[in-house]
């Protein structure tokens, strides 16, 4: 186990750094000197040359690569160009909504996903499991932003349970900010629900025709034991699979729920850098995703291997 | 009076008739065997008796164990019976086992189901059980995983499942067919102990008529849902009252008319040939270490010899075949066919591989079954510069499911038509089509019925006297091994020890391991020649 988790642990430090060299050259080649877009068309070369000369522009590649890396590995993220604040500071202040909007959205799609799958997988092509593979089918269909805007009309205009936008910060206490979250963390939950729904169905059925369930049922175990016993650890992987990677999507995905519901995330504040050529803050915040993406990875390998002993041994 | 009674039992799932009123009954210490071919309904009676089956099923008739008739008993008293009174032990050891859990845990789980004991002496039993079917305490602790044991160390792991809580009845499903000769004897003898021992009654199901003839006090032979024929076992081999019961006896040692060998000049030659298998890293740096699956091997096949490689499984002749095949490069040595070699410049040398050809054990997994059986065994054609078309490839279509006993018109369907039988003969057409001079039959006809495989081996015959073909033939089951070769290798952990001619082979086996494995396989009694002399002792 220890060699399995060192093994992956050496794995994802080589991620990050290709990641980080992919992501640096990435934006390296985008067209636009980012120097000259912040001073407008009329500037002087001279002005533009001073600029860059203060934003380590004129640095050579290298350089600029390891000042980056270095800087990030002890948070120093560099200074946004256009807001001209610590990028580390922004990038904090977005994370302090985005993770607990994507952590939310999670617990609440495993929640419906877990009882859901499994309650259809127990009656296999009953009236339960047809009433849940077809709310799955609606779920993925419906697009999120509309059922967003729905959740909208009905439970902040209609009932005025919740508010219909924007983030009150969580120094008004734990359960203001967890109010203003709960609209986008169902809206965005409705679909990774769905999905998770049938991933955890489908699963369980195939591990419910393996001969084990069989053996299980020939030692006195009924159905259900049979399934909660055998059944479920074994149907754990894939299902584990797709919950990580709908956290890396919720994290950094949910930029049209940010709009809808008007909240401060990290969406939002990639998507304003792009338009304005605020090449450090993408850099940043790419490298920080990507960060989230494999750090979460490297957890559900953890977990594969807590679930099943084969993986311990294999490595 | 009889612990299990079947009385006039008729299934049929979703209207189709699987059981068609069969009776049978077993006493405590009763060893009681169904045979027949696949689909016969052995292994549905055996889960009509367990209450395991499909939904849509429905049963008339009767089952009455002890006093109870179980087709009257709910689900949860069924669940309060099983593993309890009745055991089972199944054909799959590989897959029978849950591969998360630890065998400790799964064997006393039977136990903690019911309820039957404190957690702490059900763990004592659990160890207890699994020590008196050879899994001692000191190889195979309680916190063992499934994956780290072998096949047969798994079906006893099942067995100690099944007779945990000392059931009075035990069904045993094929329990062996999975497994090498050696292993097969170990298990069948420990489940005649067993048997003894405890004074159960055993439900034996199994499609070979050698183990039965060897372990079963009562035979039921089957097919298409009946009981054709039920009496001691000695006297239904011996008498033999139904056609069928005779056709399957003969069909299981069936022995095909090879004719001469032609055995001339030298076609495959293997010299000194090893394979090398890189193993898990034990540290991230340093190399990693090998196995060596094939040592040092060397044996020539002349032109239309047919030969068998015979072992136990992980004895290397699957890694040997794939290197005589051009599949994998080997480490040492040279393999050549007709003086070229079978692997050149990193990849198989095409103008040797449209000399051989293989058949596999699974007709249906060796087959895309979207592809019409025209499109399917004209797959060899790639191996030519220029192949067939139009009429030529047609008659060459025609030609090969001819030869095979099939019709032209087979040609454009799809495999799911064909049965197992017929499907083999398809993947022999496709072996034939570009007119090979070596064909590898990896365990090609293991997953067949006994009549089946009995007219493949005819086919297979047939087809080396007419066309001089040249056969390695691969196989785990010595009796198929010695009905259609001129000479036999015997390979075990890697290497080839006893290389002979077949009837030299079988009668004065020489070295010890042929002699194990001759032993071990079980044989049919030969009544033919004993019928008049006195009733053996059963």
């Amino acid at each position: 186990m220890l060699r399995y988790t060192l093994k992956r642990l050496a794995s994802l430090v080589v991620s990050l750094i290709v990641a980080s060299v992919v992501i640096f050259t990435v934006v390296e080649i985008a067209p636009g000197d980012p120097a000259s877009f912040m001073l407008g068309i009329n500037a002087q070369p001279d002005t533009v040359a001073a600029l860059r000369a203060e934003l380590g522009l004129d640095q050579s590649k290298l350089d600029r690569y390891l000042d980056w890396v270095g800087g990030m590995l002890t948070g120093d993220f560099g200074t946004s160009y256009t807001y001209r604040a610590p990028v580390a500071q922004m990038i904090a202040d977005r994370l302090w909504v985005s993770l607990p909007l994507a952590l939310y959205a999670l617990t609440l799609s495993t929640v419906i996903a877990f009882p859901a799958g499994i309650f259809a997988a127990a009656r296999r092509g009953g009236v339960g499991d047809l009433s849940v593979t077809g709310a799955t089918q609606l779920g993925v269909a419906i697009p999120n932003f509309w059922f967003a805007m729905m959740l909208v009309l009905i439970f902040a205009i209609n009932l005025r349970w919740f508010s219909a936008g924007g983030f009150p910060g969580w120094d008004r206490g734990f359960w203001g900010g967890m109010k203003a979250l709960t609209l986008p963390a169902i809206a965005l939950a409705l679909p990774q629900a769905a999905i998770l729904t049938r991933v955890m169905r489908s699963s369980l059925l195939d591990i419910l025709g393996e001969d084990f369930i069989r053996t299980a049922r020939a030692k006195g175990l009924s159905a259900r034991q049979a399934l909660w016993r055998h059944g479920l650890r074994n149907a754990l992987i894939p299902v584990l699979t797709i919950i990580g990677l709908q956290f890396a999507f919720l994290l950094a995905g949910a930029i049209i729920i940010e709009q809808v519901f008007f909240l401060p995330g990290l969406g939002r504040l990639i998507f304003q850098a792009i338009t304005q050529r605020d090449l450090i803050v993408v850099e940043s915040v790419v490298m920080l995703l990507v960060f989230a993406v494999i750090v979460v990875n490297f957890v559900v390998d953890l977990a594969y291997a807590a679930v099943d002993p084969r993986l311990r041994t294999r490595a | 009076m009889s612990l299990l009674d079947i009385r006039d039992l008729t299934l049929s799932i979703h209207g189709k008739e699987i059981l068609k009123g069969i009776s049978l009954s077993l006493a405590e210490g009763e060893i009681v065997a169904l045979t027949g071919e696949s689909g016969s309904g052995k292994s549905m009676t055996a889960f009509a008796t367990m209450g395991l089956v499909p939904k849509g099923t429905e049963m008339r008739g009767a089952i009455h164990f002890g006093k109870t008739n179980l087709l009257t008993l709910t689900e949860p008293q069924m669940c309060d019976l099983r593993g309890r009174e009745i055991g089972m032990v199944f054909q799959e050891p590989m897959t029978a086992l849950n591969p998360v859990q630890t065998i400790g845990a799964q064997v006393m789980e039977t136990i903690l189901v019911h309820d039957a004991m404190t957690p702490a002496r059900a763990e004592e039993r659990a160890r207890d059980v699994l020590d008196r079917v050879g899994l001692p305490s000191d190889r195979f602790p309680l916190g063992r995983y499934p994956h780290e044991l072998s096949g047969g160390q798994r079906q006893r792991v099942v067995i100690a499942m099944a007779i945990a809580l000392r059931p009075r009845l035990l069904i045993a499903d094929e329990p062996t067919t999975a497994l090498d000769v050696t292993t097969q004897a170990q298990i069948l003898d420990l489940l005649k102990d067993l048997v003894r021992e405890q004074n159960m009654a055993l439900m034996m199901i199994t499609h070979d008529l050698a183990v039965v003839s060897d372990l079963a006090d009562t035979l039921n032979v089957m097919r298409h849902g009946e009981i054709l024929e039920c009496g001691p076992t000695g006297q239904v081999l011996r008498e033999m009252r139904h056609p069928y019961t005779r056709q399957l006896f003969e069909a299981s040692r069936h022995e095909a008319n090879l004719g001469a060998a032609k055995a001339d000049d030298v076609l495959l030659s293997v010299q000194d040939v090893s394979r090398d298998y890189p193993l898990p890293r034990t540290s991230l740096f340093g190399s990693r270490p090998q196995f060596r699956a094939v040592k040092q091997v060397s044996f020539d096949i002349k032109r239309g010899e047919r030969v068998g490689l015979v072992g136990e499984s992980g004895c290397g002749k699957s890694t040997l075949t794939r290197a005589i095949l051009g599949l994998e490069p080997v480490q040492e040595g040279h393999i050549t066919l007709d003086g070229d070699p079978v692997w050149q410049d990193g990849h198989a040398n095409l103008t040797v591989r449209r000399k051989m050809q293989v058949v596999f054990q699974d007709p249906y997994g060796s087959f895309n079954p979207r592809h019409r059986v025209a499109r399917l065994i004209t797959e060899p054609f790639h191996l030519l510069p220029d192949p067939p078309s139009g009429a030529k490839r047609d008659t060459a279509i025609a030609d090969a499911l001819a030869a095979v006993g099939l019709r032209p018109e087979d040609a454009d369907k799809h495999i799911h038509a064909f049965s197992g039988g017929q499907r083999q003969r398809i993947a022999i057409a496709r072996a034939l089509i570009i007119r090979p001079e070596l064909i590898v039959f990896d365990e090609a006809v293991s997953a067949l019925d006994v009549r089946v495989r009995a007219q493949i081996l005819d086919l297979m015959a047939d087809l080396s006297r007419d066309y001089g073909l040249t056969y390695l033939f691969i196989s785990h089951d010595l009796s198929v091994v010695r009905s259609i070769t001129d000479r036999v290798l015997v390979m075990r952990a890697g290497e080839i020890v006893e290389d002979r001619p077949t009837s030299d082979i079988f009668d004065n086996p020489r070295h010890p391991y042929t002699r194990s494995l001759i032993d071990a396989a079980p044989q049919l009694p030969d009544f033919q020649e004993t019928q008049d002399a006195a009733l053996p002792a059963l």
